[in-house]
């Protein structure tokens, strides 16, 4: 389990470390919407996933890029370049739901839990500094928005 | 991951998330985010319990119904562990039957992923799949790849279009991977920690990973030692002493 009292005490000074990073989002966005079972929801992974023949991910300015990942994407197709060497890839390895929920999103769609999944699903690198990410993610509300997405599953790894 | 909530949101796209490190959520304020009790790696729990995840999904999706916000809930649930007496201990998971000869650390890696292939040749017939793929290098060719870098960091990458430090990166994943598939497919129950301490600690590849740490961080290329600092071995596996160079 991830409590910081569980974790080395590198692994803890890592984690709070990156807190400076992470301040100063002062606004307090909300977007209302129809109930979920009306909801078209796309992920939008920061876990470095992406179909076994595009670019890996890379440090740098690369880093803030995301890979598109086709909504009938195969669990065979996906790998993961994620730069971080912290977190248990075992779980990846064996199931890609539990990283990235697309199974379970469809059927909660043929099951009308939700509306319907997206045709495009995205994933970002989570090694990226948080601020580096926003230009492709304003990118990224349009092309949500043409798919008629009106809900974001934001899952970390 | 709070960030993109605040961007995605900012442009009228409602978003829900999951959070892993809830100090972070607590700073960034994101929109709607469930804090989970799983280690990270596993946003989701469980590999391979579609019930469990079902679960941790709908939680997270229902907070899109919360009438106000920032919400940050928890997600009580903890992930299964399998009982103390049920879990069996490596001990040699594999038989490592040739000792390294005059190749030394270059040899007894190669040895290992022979031993280990029909493993992984399991493993990969009972998923259906392999994340073993990023290098485009066989694992015999990534482990030389490693070997020769212990010897000489300023050798070149193996591909034109991969700068030194991104061959390094995924030659280092996808050997990882495979030991990991391939110790996965073996009889017995296992938590995942164990694989870890057995990776690290038990295998040539371990020890390999310890000496390409040392010789990134000899390496003229500022990307390589900042691999070799932070992107080898990861923060909480310590070398023991005998590993130590």
């Amino acid at each position: 389990m991830v409590r910081l009292a569980d974790l080395t005490d590198g692994e803890r000074d890592f984690l709070l470390g990156k807190l400076k990073e992470l301040s100063g989002f002062d606004g307090r966005p909300w977007v209302t919407g129809p109930p979920i079972n009306k909801r078209r929801v796309a992920i939008v992974t920061t876990a470095g996933i992406h179909r076994v023949g595009d670019r890996p991910f890379a440090d740098g300015a690369a880093a803030a890029d995301y890979r598109v990942i086709p909504g009938g994407v195969s669990a065979g197709d996906l790998v993961m370049s994620h730069l971080s060497s912290n977190f248990d890839r075992t779980g990846f390895q064996q199931d890609v739901n539990v990283v990235f929920p697309i199974d379970r999103l469809k059927e909660f769609a043929a099951e009308g839990v939700i509306g319907t999944a997206a045709d495009f699903h995205y994933s970002f690198m989570g090694a990226a500094p948080p601020r580096s990410l926003e230009p492709k993610a304003r990118q990224l509300s349009a092309l949500l928005k043409k798919d008629r997405v009106d809900a974001a599953l934001l899952t970390p790894v | 991951m709070g960030a993109l909530g605040h961007y995605l949101e900012e442009e009228g796209v409602a978003t829900t998330q999951i959070s892993l490190v809830r100090e972070h959520t607590e700073m960034m304020k994101p929109p709607r985010a469930l804090w989970v009790p799983f280690i990270l790696g596993r946003p989701f729990g469980v590999p391979n319990d579609a019930t469990f995840q079902r679960r941790v999904l709908l939680a997270a999706l229902r907070l899109l119904e919360a009438p106000s916000g920032p919400v940050l809930e928890d997600y009580l649930e903890e992930a299964p562990h399998p009982p103390d007496d049920e879990v069996e201990w490596f001990v040699c998971p594999v038989s490592f039957s040739r000792p390294p000869g005059e190749d030394g650390l270059a040899g007894a890696l190669q040895n290992e992923i022979a031993e280990l292939a029909p493993w992984h040749d399991l493993a990969r017939i009972d998923r259906g799949r392999t994340t073993v793929a990023l290098s485009g290098l066989t694992p015999e060719a990534a482990a030389k790849f490693v070997t020769n870098f212990i010897a000489d960091p300023a050798m070149p990458s193996y591909r034109e279009d991969l700068t030194p430090v991104l061959a390094l990166r995924l030659v280092c994943q996808d050997l990882k991977a495979y030991y990991f598939e391939a110790v996965a497919a073996q009889p017995g129950v296992r938590a995942a920690f164990e694989a870890q301490t057995w990776f690290w600690h038990d295998t040539a590849a371990g020890k390999a990973f310890f000496k390409l740490r040392e010789a990134c961080l000899r390496s003229d290329d500022e990307s390589v030692r900042r691999f070799g600092a932070k992107g080898v071995v990861p923060m909480a596996v310590t070398p023991r002493p005998a590993e130590q160079t």
